[in-house]
């Protein structure tokens, strides 16, 4: 990045200005992100540590964790995947259309989370196109798993895609095509020569997918049903201890969240400084 | 001669490469995608075309629903606004200028990245609530701010930020400073510099950030359900609007609105590819 | 082409992958009956300390039973069990939103509110103000209210079953203390106007008000008023007591397309039954709801009920589906009060 500016270079700002900006930049962030998270843990720990940690103990708070985690554990894997062979045929390859393509897996991250978690009312609901089927035979989806995990894959659809796509496009596709010359196997070439290029760009897609999958709170709440120790994701199980006047509880389980946001965003900066170039990813969402 | 046939029809949707894996990799790109987003995004579309053009019109063109609809907008519009320009600034301050923990705030601007809505929702509202630590001397200032537009604007600013700074950045990073050195020789100010040298080619950037800004905002629930005070006409968004046309068991006004905030994210969307594929033809790059 | 079919399995292939995950999902296990409560948004409290009692009752009997619940605003509840959430039992704010169930599911019988005494609602309840500590503005009752500068906190009664409570409450004071339909229209409209915030459940608003410190007077369920009291500090509010309120009647029932498919119909008939049993009226009361026999309930704890002259519903209102059609349907006399208030 860039080196420590000397001053009265032509090129840069005259003190007051730099002085000035730099100021309005941090109180404005400090405003806008880092008050809120500070609000967060000094809300947590209003009654002490020992409320603190006791808010861990409750059964429900504890399935609201586990069903976070295994929400999280199906919907990134699938979405990975998909990103991966996504970046594939949009990176590597000239079709028509492509960017109706990039547009259409785009949709997901500007749709409104309301949306999202009404569109499976609309398919899986016991008034939708497919719900007397389901009910006939007895599946489950809409106010159970599956429909907490399908609201989730939706709204984090893009995001490991989205970090592929313009990194294998950059890079081309002369590495794969040596590699296939010298007789490796498409399969190989791209175990071999693909994924270890784009490897820290994939994870760093993950640690955001993984961030907002386990964040998610509007398309969850509209399929959820609320169960208590049941179908209360994480971010739920806060607006329910908050209704029931547990503030302290609500803002516990808060922290867990953003603790996990804590640690992503080191995580990433850590990428971000290890790996800059091998990540480039410029749009960043 | 001969040897058209299979090849030549594909060559037509597909320049052909040496790559191999095209049709298992664009296959299943098709189907998840079809089975994930189109299929219920379709689902919403055929539910909304049961209504009818005329059903659809009556939906929309109801009051509450053309206030719920003006107030998303025009608060997201404004978010994205005061992001484009904080974000344009603290791109550059922490690119161009060094100061004791830049690093920290470089990664602290990603936040709301990562930290889930419905956190920051009740974050906000304690803080800005009348009796919060911004709240308070607001109050003095006889200034509500939770529970008002000012409200949904504060946390529409909060979803928003990272898009705007995360797009600018990269190219500031890139700028040739001989460019600006060339310019100073030249006899231009500094300010002149800035304004008719480096920010030109910014403008793609700060217009993709605005536009990336304004779909999330627009879109936004979790955070603002906690701090926006519900009042039809006055702090009534139009995800809340959604879920309240719901709670009625309104089916049709809810699929109505949602069909109109789908047409919309897609349309900013590809204003967004408009403005890169612009920026790419202008400048040469995106 | 063989590739696209290689395509389509590895998709369903995920599917698949999607379908065993949630196999392992937190499932209830099978050798214990379970059903599941959907309930409004103020009975966390009191269905967590009825099911207790519940379970104590029938473990003698060696049944094992795994109560679910289910909370949010009760229009919310409604339409998520419209919407297939599988209730064994309703017990929700209002008749209304029962009924809008069995109308749109077939799963309840229309004439649902005849099986259980006192119209299907084991306790009742009215609305009543919570002032801040020392009643600083001086609200004494409902012409308060619309005095200017007054901030009032209420649910949006489109979607909570409180909220409607709430407006129909006021509505009767206007109708009785301002001599007709057309002023206590009017009258509402003023109450609304003077509402800053417009939450979608009872529980948001008590937040908003006692919370987040905003308005002066929050309408409330007279159970809320009293909980809020007891966990937000009786130090920083008090109850005003109106001198017209109306007779809250919250209603519980059976979900029978659900139950008959679960096979749950028997236990969940025994658990509404034991919603009118003497223990579980003592709880009710104990829980500021008024209990259907005070007989039952502890004497210092049926004490606690002010007294206030109550309107009924059915007398008042011509009953659920009137006031429904009346005033909140689509363009009801609730959205012509917010269309001339803004």
């Amino acid at each position: 990045m860039s080196e420590a500016p000397k001053p009265h270079r032509p090129t840069t700002e005259a003190r007051w200005v730099r002085v000035t900006t730099t100021l309005v930049s941090l109180v404005f962030l400090g405003l806008f992100l880092v008050l809120p998270l500070i609000a967060v843990f000094v809300e947590a720990f209003r009654s002490g540590v020992g409320a603190y940690f006791a808010s861990f103990q409750d059964p429900d708070a504890l399935a609201a964790i586990r069903l976070t985690l295994m929400v999280a554990a199906i919907a990134v894997p699938l979405n990975l995947v998909f990103g991966i062979a996504a970046s594939w045929a949009i990176a590597k390859f000239h079709f028509k259309g492509k960017s109706l393509l990039i547009t259409l897996i785009d949709l997901p991250f500007s749709v409104s989370p309301v949306v999202a978690g009404l569109v499976f009312i609309l398919l899986f609901g016991a008034q939708g196109l497919l719900g007397p089927w389901l009910r006939a035979h007895d599946v489950e989806i809409i106010f159970a798993l599956p429909g907490i995990v399908l609201a989730t894959v939706f709204v984090t659809f893009p995001f490991v895609a989205r970090e592929l796509i313009p990194l294998m496009q950059d890079q081309g596709t002369a590495d794969e095509e040596a590699a296939l010359s010298l007789g490796a196997s498409g399969f190989k070439a791209f175990w071999t020569v693909t994924l270890p290029n784009v490897r820290w760009a994939l994870l760093y897609g993950v640690l955001l997918c993984n961030a907002r999958a386990m964040g998610e709170f509007g398309a969850v709440a509209v399929v959820s049903g609320h169960i208590r120790g049941e179908t209360n994701t994480m971010p739920l199980h806060v607006e329910i201890l908050y209704n029931e006047y547990n503030f302290v509880a609500a803002f516990a389980v808060a922290s867990l969240l953003a603790l996990l946001a804590l640690l992503t965003l080191a995580a990433k900066s850590f990428l971000e400084w290890r790996y800059g170039d091998a990540i480039a990813a410029r749009a960043a969402h | 001669m001969s040897v058209r046939g299979k090849s030549q029809t594909r060559s037509r949707f597909r320049r052909p490469s040496a790559i191999p894996g095209f049709p298992l990799a664009f296959g299943y790109t098709l189907t998840y995608l079809g089975l994930i987003v189109l299929i219920p995004l379709g689902a919403l579309v055929l539910r909304a075309s049961s209504l009818g053009m005329m059903g659809l019109s009556g939906v929309i063109s109801d009051e509450r629903v053309l206030s719920a609809l003006r107030i998303s907008f025009g608060l997201s519009f404004a978010a994205a606004l005061l992001n484009a320009i904080f974000g344009l600034v603290v791109a550059w301050v922490l690119v161009r200028y060094d100061f004791p923990g830049r690093k920290l705030v470089h990664a602290a601007v990603d936040l709301p990245f990562a930290l889930p809505t419905a956190v920051a929702g009740i974050a906000l509202a304690a803080l800005y609530a009348p009796n919060g630590w911004i709240g308070q001397p607001l109050a003095a200032w006889g200034i509500k701010a939770a529970y008002t537009p000012l409200g949904i604007f504060i946390a529409l600013v909060f979803v928003g930020l990272p898009f705007a700074v995360r797009t600018v950045e990269p190219l500031i990073v890139e700028i040739d400073r001989e460019i600006e050195e060339v310019s100073a020789t030249l006899g231009a100010t500094r300010a002149q510099t800035l304004w008719r040298v480096v920010l030109p080619p910014l403008t793609p950037a700060i217009l993709t950030g605005f536009a990336l800004a304004f779909a999330r905002a627009v879109g936004e629930y979790g955070s603002v359900i906690f701090i926006a005070g519900n009042i039809p006409y006055v702090s009534e968004i139009a995800p809340i609007l959604i879920v309240i046309r719901l709670e009625e068991f309104n089916y049709a006004g809810a699929t109505g609105i949602a069909v109109v905030m789908l047409a919309i994210s897609f349309a900013t969307l590809l204003v967004i590819n408009l403005i890169q594929s612009w920026s790419r033809r202008r400048f040469g790059y995106v | 082409m063989p590739a696209a079919i290689k395509a389509i399995g590895l998709g369903v292939a995920s599917l698949a992958f999607m379908i065993a995950g949630t196999m392992l999902g937190p499932r209830p296990a099978v050798a214990q009956t379970s059903f599941l409560n959907v309930s409004y948004d103020p009975t966390r409290e009191l269905y967590r300390a009825i099911n207790q009692k519940f379970e104590e009752e029938t473990r003698p009997q060696g049944k094992k039973i795994n109560i679910r619940m289910s909370h949010g605003g009760s229009g919310s509840q409604a339409r998520a069990v419209i919407d297939g959430l599988d209730a064994d039992v309703v017990t929700l704010a209002l008749a209304a939103d029962i009924d809008e169930i069995a109308r749109r599911t077939n799963r309840i019988p229309s004439d649902w509110q005849k099986r259980l005494p006192n119209n299907s609602a084991p306790y009742t309840s009215t609305i009543v103000f919570l002032v801040r500590k020392g009643n600083p503005k001086g609200i004494r009752d409902w012409d308060d209210l619309i005095k200017p500068g007054i901030q009032v906190i209420t649910p949006n009664p489109k979607t909570s079953g409180g909220a409607r409570w709430n407006y129909l409450a006021a509505y009767a004071y206007g109708v009785e203390r301002r001599g007709g339909d057309q002023q206590a229209q009017a009258f509402v409209a003023q109450i609304f106007k003077n509402a800053p915030v417009l939450d979608t459940g009872a529980r948001g608003s008590t937040n908003t008000f006692a919370r987040r410190g905003i308005g002066d007077v929050l309408l409330a369920w007279e159970n809320e008023a009293f909980l809020a009291l007891d966990e937000l500090g009786a130090d920083k509010f008090e109850i005003v007591v109106p001198s017209i309120s109306i007779l809250a009647e919250p209603p519980v029932t059976l979900v029978d397309g659900n139950v008959d498919r679960k096979g749950t119909r028997a236990i969940a008939q025994a658990y509404l039954e034991f919603l009118y049993s003497p223990t579980a009226q003592a709880v009710i009361a104990k829980h500021y709801y008024r209990p259907m026999k005070p007989d039952a309930a502890a004497p210092q704890d049926v004490a606690r009920f002010p007294d206030i002259k109550l309107v009924t519903i059915d007398q008042f209102f011509g009953g659920w589906d009137e006031a429904q059609r009346k005033h909140f349907a689509d363009g009801g006399i609730f959205d012509a009060i917010l269309k001339s208030n803004r």
